[in-house]
């Protein structure tokens, strides 16, 4: 059993080429977070224009990326544009579709982040002489970030799982390099050498969470 | 003593700690049948601790209470069913929010009492046809006033038909001009001869109503008689700077 | 041909199209067949693991705990190939249906656990009071009186959340399950025309579109409102 799923071994040998997927897997991180908070960013001040011309397209476009499977996008781009001549390489089509997808919950969640901050908030910041956009940077957007903090958490959490996704497409990121080992040794041990680094890496971000969750609910 | 009729509560050297904090430094309360007891005294002095004691939501952390001959600390006791012979009120009345003023007031009748659910159903109305509710049953509790739930709470007590009635602060979080009505279920619950411990800052129901006043400070008792005495002639240095500081009021 | 007419007779060929609906068609079955089977099994035995955990038995709780963190931690794709490569070596073959609908509900229980403890953990203590001091057991009061408030304050989160496992269906694809995505893939590889992806999106679509819309009417429907 211990040889089987814990080989030691196999771990060793394994370890350098885990190490580099676990470099992909943080660069893909850090590249799809920052681009998903600018895009939901933007949904959420675009989501309070008056214009229903704006808000409706603004609303099937978030639904649309929510109601779509994260990997049917990936597989869509990777494998539907080449037959229109759109090359994007493996980390490009992954970074594109994780962002839209991403990006889609990201706007949902600032948004209603920005509908908790009374409007008294921003009256009183109107009455000093503030303009809106500042009103909104210095104001609003920092009480509405907080007050949906485990949320964004939360989805920062599934960004950072989905990159798993990778491996469908061939980049060589944390589970493909894994499965590449598992199919070189005919052993499982570098799969459960792969979770116990995605487990080691998220696990502070769990435990967080689940108090964040927890109070949440409680005050809420 | 000042009733003399036979004990129905004995709370004797109680003592309560929470962590370092020591809460309750060895009271004893005894209350005859009948009898209205007022517990006053500033905040923080213990005696909603005291009062949950009596029916065991806190555990005491040493001494010992009878309540109608029940020992309600020892481990062998039916803790449920004991609970039913004691109604207890709170400050936040604590309704559920879920259920109607009707299946608030039933629920304990039929899953702690066992009854059918038309007989629970029956002896729910009378309860609030008795706090003057019955045209509220099927209500719930974000339809009622303050005063309105506060009644359906005594309603949900008394349908156990208990031996003692406990209030920790019953009107404390009411609107000044819903007081009365609780006020009023109450005098015609102690008119029914219903033995009550109350604790309350409601110092006018105090001196019409109580048969004794108790004045707990830190964690003591410090003092208690009849309501004309402890208002008119407080015999310790902190009952009376107490009394006159709530007179002036 | 112009570069539009090109567009659509790659896109959005009838002749190819026509050949595979069928297969999506099917897909679309195995899809729904999936999506409930893990809606069930999860929320069921999150709901169980919360009411025991209610209990308060300090080892079986630190271990629940630590359980529920690995299945929040770990990517679903990775517990599915876990599951359906790494069994195998102890000669337990689950097929990719039943590794996927095992791992996507291990992963639902997980969340939909932590959902319904926060819920229950949220009930005031007062409420736990005033039925105790009523002579209410227990688990009388766990079951009468907070879990029916827990689970009015749970809906929202459990709904989303569950939308999003849900929507994990579509990993069966990499461990050879049938479903749209997998259908659609083997077709796009026969017909060497990504047509078939075409109509795997518009199935998405249709099965996902409403239960986002609906999903969206029960967060404002039961938002925290006492």
């Amino acid at each position: 059993m211990l040889d089987t799923f814990f080989n030691i071994a196999i771990m060793r040998a394994a370890w350098p080429i885990l190490l580099a997927g676990l470099g992909n897997t943080l660069l893909l991180s850090a590249t799809v977070v920052p681009l998903g908070l600018l895009g939901g960013l933007v949904l959420a001040l675009l989501a309070r224009s008056r214009s229903r011309w704006v808000r409706w397209p603004l609303m099937a476009w978030v639904d649309f990326f929510r109601a779509f499977p994260p990997l049917v996008l990936l597989i869509f781009l990777y494998a539907g544009l080449p037959f229109a001549g759109i090359e994007l390489g493996g980390f490009g089509c992954v970074a594109i579709a994780f962002f839209l997808n991403t990006g889609a919950y990201y706007g949902e969640i600032l948004r209603a982040g920005i509908d908790s901050v009374p409007t008294g908030q921003s009256e009183a910041a109107r009455s000093t002489g503030l303009t809106r956009g500042q009103t909104m940077a210095f104001v609003v957007l920092p009480q509405a970030v907080r007050n949906v903090l485990p949320d964004l958490m939360s989805n920062t959490l599934e960004v950072v799982k989905l990159t798993a996704l990778g491996s469908v497409v061939a980049m060589p990121e944390l589970l493909f390099q894994a499965r590449q080992a598992q199919s070189l040794t005919y052993n499982p041990t570098p799969i459960v050498a792969a979770a116990i680094i995605y487990f080691a890496l998220l696990w502070p971000l769990v435990r967080l969470l689940s108090r964040l969750e927890n109070r949440a609910l409680r005050t809420g | 003593m000042i009733v003399e009729a036979p004990l129905i509560v004995e709370a004797r050297g109680i003592h309560k700690h929470f962590g370092a904090l020591h809460v309750l430094k060895g009271v004893d309360l005894l209350v005859a049948e009948r009898e209205l007891v007022f517990v006053i005294g500033p905040s923080g002095s213990g005696k909603s601790t005291l009062l949950r004691c009596l029916n065991r939501l806190e555990e005491p952390s040493a001494g010992s209470v009878m309540v109608d001959g029940i020992d309600m600390l020892d481990r062998r006791t039916d803790i449920n069913r004991a609970r039913q012979r004691i109604g207890m009120v709170f400050q936040s009345f604590n309704l559920y929010p879920h259920m109607t003023a009707l299946g608030n007031v039933t629920l304990a009748l039929r899953k702690v009492a066992q009854k059918p659910r038309d007989e629970a159903e029956a002896l729910g109305l009378a309860a609030l046809d008795r706090v003057g509710l019955r045209d509220r049953a099927g209500h719930t509790p974000g339809q009622l006033s303050g005063g309105q739930a506060q009644r359906v709470a005594i309603a949900r007590a008394i349908a156990l038909e208990p031996r003692v009635m406990l209030f920790d602060e019953p009107t404390s979080s009411l609107d000044p001009e819903l007081v009365g009505s609780v006020l009023a279920v109450m005098r015609e619950l102690r008119e029914s001869g219903m033995t009550m411990v109350v604790v309350s800052h409601e110092m006018g129901f105090a001196r019409a109503a109580a048969d004794r006043v108790v004045f707990m400070d830190d964690g003591l008792i410090v003092e208690q008689g009849p309501p004309a005495a402890i208002f008119a002639a407080p015999q310790q240095a902190r009952t009376q700077a107490f009394i006159s500081q709530i007179q002036r009021h | 041909m112009t570069g539009w007419e090109r567009f659509l007779d790659t896109f959005f060929n009838a002749r190819v199209m026509a050949k595979y609906w069928p297969d999506i068609l099917y897909g679309m079955v195995v899809t729904v067949e999936l999506a409930v089977l893990v809606v069930i099994s999860g929320i069921a035995a999150g709901l169980a693991l919360a009411l025991l955990r209610a209990l308060g038995i300090r080892v079986f709780n630190w271990l629940l705990i630590f359980v529920v963190d690995v299945l929040r931690a770990l990517p679903p794709l990775v517990i599915i190939v876990l599951i359906y490569f790494g069994l195998p070596s102890v000669d337990i073959v689950p097929s990719g249906f039943v590794s996927t609908w095992l791992a996507l509900a291990l992963v639902l229980m997980a969340f939909s656990e932590e959902i319904f403890w926060a819920g229950i953990t949220a009930v005031p203590r007062g409420q736990w009071e005033a039925a105790r001091s009523t002579g209410l057991s227990f688990i009388q009061t766990l079951l009468g009186v907070v879990m029916p408030q827990a689970l009015r304050l749970t809906i929202p989160p459990l709904t989303s959340r569950t939308i999003a496992i849900t929507k994990g269906t579509a990993l069966g694809s990499v461990v050879a399950v049938s479903e749209i995505l997998g259908q659609a893939s083997s077709a796009v590889s026969n017909s060497y025309n990504p047509s078939p992806l075409m109509l795997g999106a518009a199935a998405y679509l249709v099965l996902f579109i409403p239960v986002v819309v609906a999903g969206r009417w029960v967060e404002t429907r039961f938002a925290w409102k006492r």
